[in-house]
C-alpha cells in the first residue's frame, strides 16, 4: 500500500526547486566582483599587433611580476565603443593618431607621465610632439609605431614590380583585386587616385566614380589580417591594398610571396601611439608597460621573429638586420614621401565617407 | 470550483513566469532601448546632451541605396524560403509516408545533422566546396549556403503535420477515386499547410537578416541591410541609424507576415 499523504507534492517540490534556482541565480548575479589592481593589466588593442607576443608578456611579467590580459577590436570606432561602455576595464589602450583625439576630448584616456617612460626623448619627434596625440600641452599617447596602408601584390605574378596606383584598376587583373571593407580606407584610395586630399577631397562624386570603376576588378573584399592571409594564400585575389606591417608579417611569418609598394600617386600613412585609459585600474602597471613596448629590445625581437610596422624610436629601427622585410618596406624615404597621413574626421564626413561606400557596394552586387 | 481556479493561476504564473520574464528581459528591454536610440540624434554612448530626431528614418527614404538593400534582402529571404520548400517538401513526404522503421531513425539524423555543428564553420566549409568550382563570391553561392543552413527547419516542420495525416484518410480518397495528383493537391497539400507555414515563417525571417553567409560565401555580391546595419555600428558609430535600418527591417518582416496570415487562416478554415 502507498503512501498517498507524502508531505512533498509535486506542486511543492516545483516551487522549491525554482526558490533554489533563483536564489542561486541572483546570488551569482550579484556577487560583486573583485578587482585585483596590483600585478595585472588590461590591454586593448589588434589582435596579433605586438602587445600580445607571446614571448613578450612572458619577459614582461618575468621583468615587473605584471601579468597581461588582452582585448581585443576589429576597428577603430570599436575601440571607442570598448572605451566608453566599459570604464575602468583597461589600462592600456592603443590608439591610432587619427583617434587619439577623440578618445582623449571624451576623457577616455588620460595624460601620460612622460617621465615613466625611459624612451621617450628617443622617439622621433615629428610623431612623439605630434599634435594628434596630444591635448592641452599634454602628451596623451606615446607614439609607438608607424606605417603605411599601401598596394601588396603577388611576386610571383608581377614581374616587374607595378608602381602605379592605377594597377588596381588595370583590366589585366580583372577579379583579380581586393580591398579593404572599410569606408575611410577606400575613399581614401580613391581620392589618391583622383589626385586629392585622401583626408578632405574636394571633389567626393570623382571619388564615388572612380570606386565604381572598380566593379569588375574585385574579386572580394578583405576586413581582417587572417582573412587577407587566407585569401591571398588560396589565390583569391594578387594584388589588394594592404597595411606594411602586416606585409612584413605575411612575409616574415607565413613566407608569403608578398611585395609592397607605395604607388607613385601617393599612399596612406598612420601612426599609432599607445594611451592610458581613464580610471585604469593600474596606472603605474599601464606606464611600465608602455615604456616596454617602446624599448629597442621588444620592437627588434618583434620585428625579426614576427614583423612589424616602422618603431617610432629611431634606434629601434637602425638595429634591425638589414635585409629585414620591415626595414625595407620603411626605410625608403623616397616612398615616405609620398605618404599622405590620416588626419582626424567629423562625423559628418565620417558618415558622408560610409554612404558612399555603402553605395559603392551596392553597385558592386548588382 | 474558485479555489481549484486560484490555485491553478498561481500555478500557470509560477511555471510561464520565469520563461516571459527571460523574454523580456532578453527580447522586449534590448529592443525597446534600441526603438529608442533609433530617435536619437547623437549615439547614446557619447556624453553629449540627449536631442531627438526622424532623420534618421528620413535617411531611409531619401537614400534609395538603403531601399535597395532592403528590397534585396527581402528576395533573398523569398529565394532561400521557396528553394527550402521545393527541397524540403518532397523529402519530408518521403519520410512521412514512405520510409519506414529503422531507415526513418537514420534519415532523421542525417536531416538534425547540420544542426550539430557550428554555422560558421559550415559557412567556410562551403568556401572549400565551392571554390574549385569558381562559385564562390557569387549571389548562387550565397543561396547555396543559406538554403543548406535552414532546411531541416522545412523538413522537420513539414514532416510533423504530415505524419498527422491519418492514413485513412488517404485510402478514403483513394477509393472515392482521386488519383495521385488530385489526392495530393485537395487532400495532402491542403493537410499539411500549418506545418509549411511554420517553417517557411521559420526560415523567412532569419534568412533576411542574415549577413555572415553572404559576407563570406558572396564577397562583394553579397550585399545585404544587415551588411549596412553593421556599417553604422563598426565604421561610423551612428547606432541611431543602426537602429532605425533594423528596425524598419522589422516593420517590413511584420507587413509581410500581416499580408499573409488571414490568406493562410481561411486555407486552413476547414481543417
Amino acid at each position: 500500500m502507498s503512501k498517498t499523504n507524502s508531505r512533498i507534492t509535486r506542486r511543492r517540490f516545483v516551487a522549491g526547486a525554482g526558490a533554489i534556482g533563483l536564489g542561486a541565480a541572483t546570488g551569482v548575479l550579484a556577487a560583486p566582483r573583485i578587482v585585483r589592481a596590483e600585478g595585472k593589466i588590461t590591454v586593448l588593442n589588434w589582435q596579433g599587433y605586438g602587445t600580445d607576443e607571446a614571448w613578450a608578456v612572458e619577459a614582461f611579467k618575468k621583468a615587473t611580476g605584471i601579468e597581461v590580459v588582452h582585448d581585443y577590436f576589429n576597428s577603430e570606432p570599436e575601440m571607442i565603443t570598448k572605451l566608453r561602455t566599459n570604464p575602468g576595464a583597461y589600462d592600456v589602450v592603443l590608439t591610432n593618431s587619427a583617434w587619439n583625439g577623440v578618445a582623449s576630448g571624451e576623457e577616455l584616456i588620460q595624460a601620460i607621465d612622460t617621465s615613466q617612460i625611459k624612451h621617450f626623448a628617443d622617439l622621433n619627434p615629428s610623431l612623439r610632439d605630434s599634435a594628434l596625440l596630444a591635448k592641452d600641452g599634454k602628451v596623451y599617447g606615446v607614439s609607438w609605431v608607424w606605417g603605411m596602408t599601401a598596394i601588396a601584390y603577388n611576386t610571383e605574378k608581377f614581374n616587374p614590380a607595378p608602381d602605379s596606383v592605377e594597377v588596381l584598376w588595370d583590366a589585366k587583373n580583372a577579379k583579380r583585386v581586393s580591398v579593404r571593407d572599410d569606408a575611410v580606407e577606400a575613399v581614401s584610395y580613391g581620392a589618391i587616385a583622383t589626385g586629392q586630399d585622401m583626408n578632405h577631397p574636394k571633389d567626393i562624386e570623382k571619388v564615388k566614380a572612380k570606386l565604381l570603376e572598380l566593379k569588375p576588378q574585385i574579386a572580394t573584399l578583405w576586413s581582417s589580417e587572417d582573412e587577407w592571409n587566407k585569401l591571398f594564400q588560396s589565390g583569391t585575389f594578387d594584388v589588394s591594398v594592404y597595411w606594411s606591417g602586416s606585409a612584413a608579417r605575411s612575409k616574415t611569418n607565413y613566407k608569403l610571396p608578398v611585395g609592397y609598394m607605395v604607388p607613385k600617386e601617393g599612399g596612406i600613412g598612420w601612426f599609432d601611439g599607445l594611451a592610458v585609459a581613464s580610471n585604469a585600474p593600474n596606472n603605474s602597471g599601464a606606464h611600465e608597460f608602455i615604456n616596454y613596448m617602446v624599448d629597442p629590445t621588444f620592437y627588434v625581437e618583434w620585428a625579426t621573429k614576427v614583423g612589424a610596422p616602422a618603431s617610432a624610436n629611431p634606434k629601434a629601427n637602425d638595429q634591425l638586420p638589414a635585409e629585414d622585410v620591415g626595414r625595407q618596406i620603411h626605410s625608403d624615404q623616397a616612398a615616405i614621401k609620398r605618404l599622405q597621413f590620416m588626419a582626424p574626421l567629423t562625423d559628418e564626413e565620417r558618415q558622408t565617407f560610409s554612404d558612399l561606400w555603402t553605395e559603392v557596394k551596392a553597385e558592386f552586387a548588382k | 470550483m474558485a479555489v481549484a481556479d486560484r490555485r491553478n493561476r498561481g500555478a500557470i504564473l509560477a511555471l510561464t513566469g520565469p520563461a516571459y520574464l527571460w523574454l523580456t528581459a532578453t527580447i522586449f528591454l534590448p529592443l525597446s532601448a534600441m526603438l529608442y536610440c533609433s530617435f536619437l540624434a547623437k549615439s547614446p554612448l557619447v556624453p553629449a546632451p540627449v536631442s531627438y530626431t526622424l532623420r534618421h528614418y528620413e535617411a531611409f527614404v531619401d537614400k534609395s541605396v538603403y531601399q535597395q538593400l532592403m528590397l534585396w534582402s527581402l528576395q533573398m529571404g523569398a529565394i532561400v524560403t521557396i528553394c527550402c520548400l521545393v527541397i524540403g517538401y518532397p523529402a519530408a513526404l518521403a519520410l512521412a509516408k514512405v520510409i519506414k522503421g529503422r531507415w526513418r531513425e537514420a534519415m532523421f539524423l542525417m536531416v538534425v545533422l547540420p544542426f550539430w555543428s557550428n554555422a560558421l564553420v559550415r559557412t567556410f566549409s562551403w568556401t572549400l566546396v565551392l571554390r574549385p568550382f569558381d562559385l564562390l563570391y557569387s549571389y548562387p553561392a550565397v543561396i547555396v549556403g543559406l538554403v543548406h543552413s535552414y532546411l531541416p527547419y522545412m523538413i522537420l516542420t513539414c514532416y510533423i503535420s504530415l505524419q498527422a495525416i491519418d492514413d485513412s484518410v488517404i485510402e478514403a480518397a483513394r477509393s472515392l477515386g482521386a488519383r495521385s495528383g488530385a489526392l495530393f493537391r485537395r487532400v495532402v497539400f491542403p493537410m499539411s499547410l500549418p506545418g509549411v507555414l511554420a517553417g517557411s515563417a521559420l526560415i523567412f525571417v532569419p534568412a533576411v537578416g542574415s549577413f555572415m553567409e553572404p559576407r563570406i560565401l558572396g564577397g562583394a555580391k553579397g550585399a545585404t541591410l544587415g551588411m549596412a546595419v553593421e556599417d553604422q555600428f563598426t565604421v561610423t558609430a551612428n547606432w541611431p541609424f543602426g537602429a532605425a535600418l533594423s528596425f524598419l527591417m522589422l516593420g517590413a518582416v511584420l507587413l509581410i507576415c500581416l499580408a499573409v496570415y488571414p490568406a493562410a487562416r481561411k486555407r486552413m478554415e476547414g481543417l
